[in-house]
């Protein structure tokens, strides 16, 4: 479904990818860990089309996106890190927005702003200024905008970031949900959201990829004595990336992002 | 192709009039051409007594809309860029043209809005004695080109930097030069004097106003608007490859 080959990609002198390979089959949820500044976004705005990359490339269904970005966008919704919002704008109006270049129409188009609408919890709020919403509802505004055409794959940067620990658990069941029908990739902080949700996961660290695999996977990845008992997740993660700062990884208290900007300095190593 | 331009379009539309700052901007400026056209000490409409718009009309029009339209065209990328949505943006299944010509059309039409709100001045006028409409038309249709040429500039200027203050003040700038150029044009002796003019929008703009519509001051315009559009998809599709 989603296949990365040896992408790289350079900031001016900074390395924010480095040779970065992996595939997504159809229906997997595959999260996307690593330190704060270690490529992340940058692998999702390259998937998604936003960047193209330094060298390698990304296909989608077998078509590579930086050769037809329009055909492979149609069947990728997005949420992008920071969650960007157009706050001046009413909630339906900013939804039939979005339907529209989706080339939906119509009735057709009526029907999927409800049920996103719907699906997302924002019944009752289509005529508010999305700037008057609070964190929590944009997030779910974040997620209905991608969610809105049905999309094979979903590609979600940060889900639970800034969310209180209820709606975090309520993210996870979402996203495990989605699982049953759709691709995803999300990254995500919180180690336990990963265990809770993912297939697989993939770990980043400056730039490479330093696990790919089940969680067990990983865990093995990170033991350093076979003989003994599996490291926790959280263990296998600071064995790999020397990330030890486990605050930052609990969640529930994530620290506000800063709206996501072109070439995202947050992404720099 | 067309339709998401018009859904860029309508979105557009949509964020400006959800605002109540487009309705307060259009009356401010009707109402301070319509003041300046009939209480100014030099072209004091009552002081002449005379049903007519004449030249200094759309002369001091020109003055007010080198500053109108940097300030509609500035936020059209940066206000994307420093909110963060252009990743949305650039994400959709839309293509970089339709991006650009939805933005441009829907700055315009606002642009228009607030031309179309001084109308008030020549009805105003033309109520009060026997007036000639035809230069008020060629000046208007000058005026709506001129502003289409002037909002290309600074759309593009604007897809430039994230900081909305920097896009309005360099399209000031480009404004006052491209306008300028009329003016010098006879100072900068014979070879440069009737490139000046040519490139000059002022010298097209004025030309229409004397009720005559000719196809190069169209397609002097028409230019214009196609070559900062052109060079609008390039930087915003540049962005891609930072």
């Amino acid at each position: 479904m989603i296949e990365v080959r040896n992408l790289v990609k350079h900031y001016g002198p900074v390395k924010a990818l480095q040779d970065v390979s992996f595939e997504v089959r159809p229906g997997e949820v595959v999260g996307l860990l690593g330190p704060n500044g270690a490529g992340k976004s940058t692998a999702m705005r390259i998937i998604t089309g936003f960047l193209a990359p330094t060298s390698g490339s990304v296909l989608v269904d077998g078509v590579e996106v930086i050769d037809d970005p329009i055909a492979c966008q149609s069947k990728i919704g997005y949420l992008p890190e920071g969650n960007p919002l157009y706050l001046d704008m009413r909630l339906r109006e900013a939804l039939r927005f979005v339907a529209s270049t989706r080339g939906l129409r119509g009735e057709e188009r009526g029907r999927a702003i409800g049920e996103a609408v719907k699906d997302a919890g924002l019944k009752g709020k289509e005529h508010q200024l999305i700037g008057s919403l609070s964190r929590g509802y944009r997030q779910r505004v974040g997620l209905a905008m991608a969610l809105l055409h049905r999309p094979p794959i979903l590609i979600l940067d940060e889900p639970s970031s800034g969310l209180d620990p209820n709606q975090q658990i309520e993210m996870r069941r979402f996203l495990r949900a989605l699982g049953h029908s759709r691709t995803v990739i999300f990254s995500s902080h919180i180690l336990p959201e990963v265990e809770a949700v993912c297939d697989r996961v993939l770990i980043i660290h400056q730039g490479k990829l330093v696990a790919d695999g089940s969680i067990e996977d990983v865990r093995r990845q990170g033991a350093k004595d076979p003989d003994a008992d599996l490291p926790t997740l959280e263990e296998a993660f600071a064995d790999l990336t020397g990330y030890t700062d486990f605050d930052s990884l609990h969640g529930a208290e994530v620290d506000e992002v800063a709206p996501a900007e072109m070439g995202g300095d947050q992404d720099v190593v | 192709m067309w339709s998401d331009t018009v859904a860029v379009y309508r979105k557009e539309i949509r964020a400006y009039f959800t605002s109540p700052i487009p309705y307060i901007f259009t009356a401010l400026f009707a109402l301070l051409m319509a003041w300046r056209f009939f209480f100014d000490d030099e072209t004091a409409f009552f002081v002449f007594d005379k049903a007519d718009m004449g030249r200094g009309f759309f002369f001091r029009l020109e003055r007010y809309l080198i500053v109108l339209v940097p300030i509609v065209g500035m936020g059209q990328w940066s206000s994307e860029v420093g909110r963060g949505t252009i990743e949305t943006l650039m994400t959709l299944p839309v293509r970089t043209s339709s991006l650009v010509l939805g933005k441009f059309l829907s700055a315009w039409t606002l642009i228009l809005v607030c031309l179309l709100a001084t109308l008030t001045i020549p009805i105003t006028v033309s109520s009060l004695g026997d007036m000639d409409w035809g230069p008020v038309h060629g000046g208007y249709l000058g005026a709506f080109l001129f502003c289409g040429a002037l909002l290309a500039l600074s759309v593009w200027v604007s897809s430039l930097t994230r900081h909305q203050i920097v896009a309005f003040v360099l399209t000031l700038v480009a404004g006052i030069v491209f306008v300028g150029m009329y003016e010098l044009a006879d100072k900068v002796g014979s070879f440069f004097g009737p490139v000046f003019e040519q490139l000059s929008l002022a010298s097209h703009y004025q030309s229409m106003g004397r009720g005559v519509i000719d196809l190069r001051d169209l397609a002097y315009f028409i230019s214009f608007i196609a070559f900062f559009l052109y060079l609008n998809a390039q930087s915003v599709e540049n962005r891609r490859y930072r």
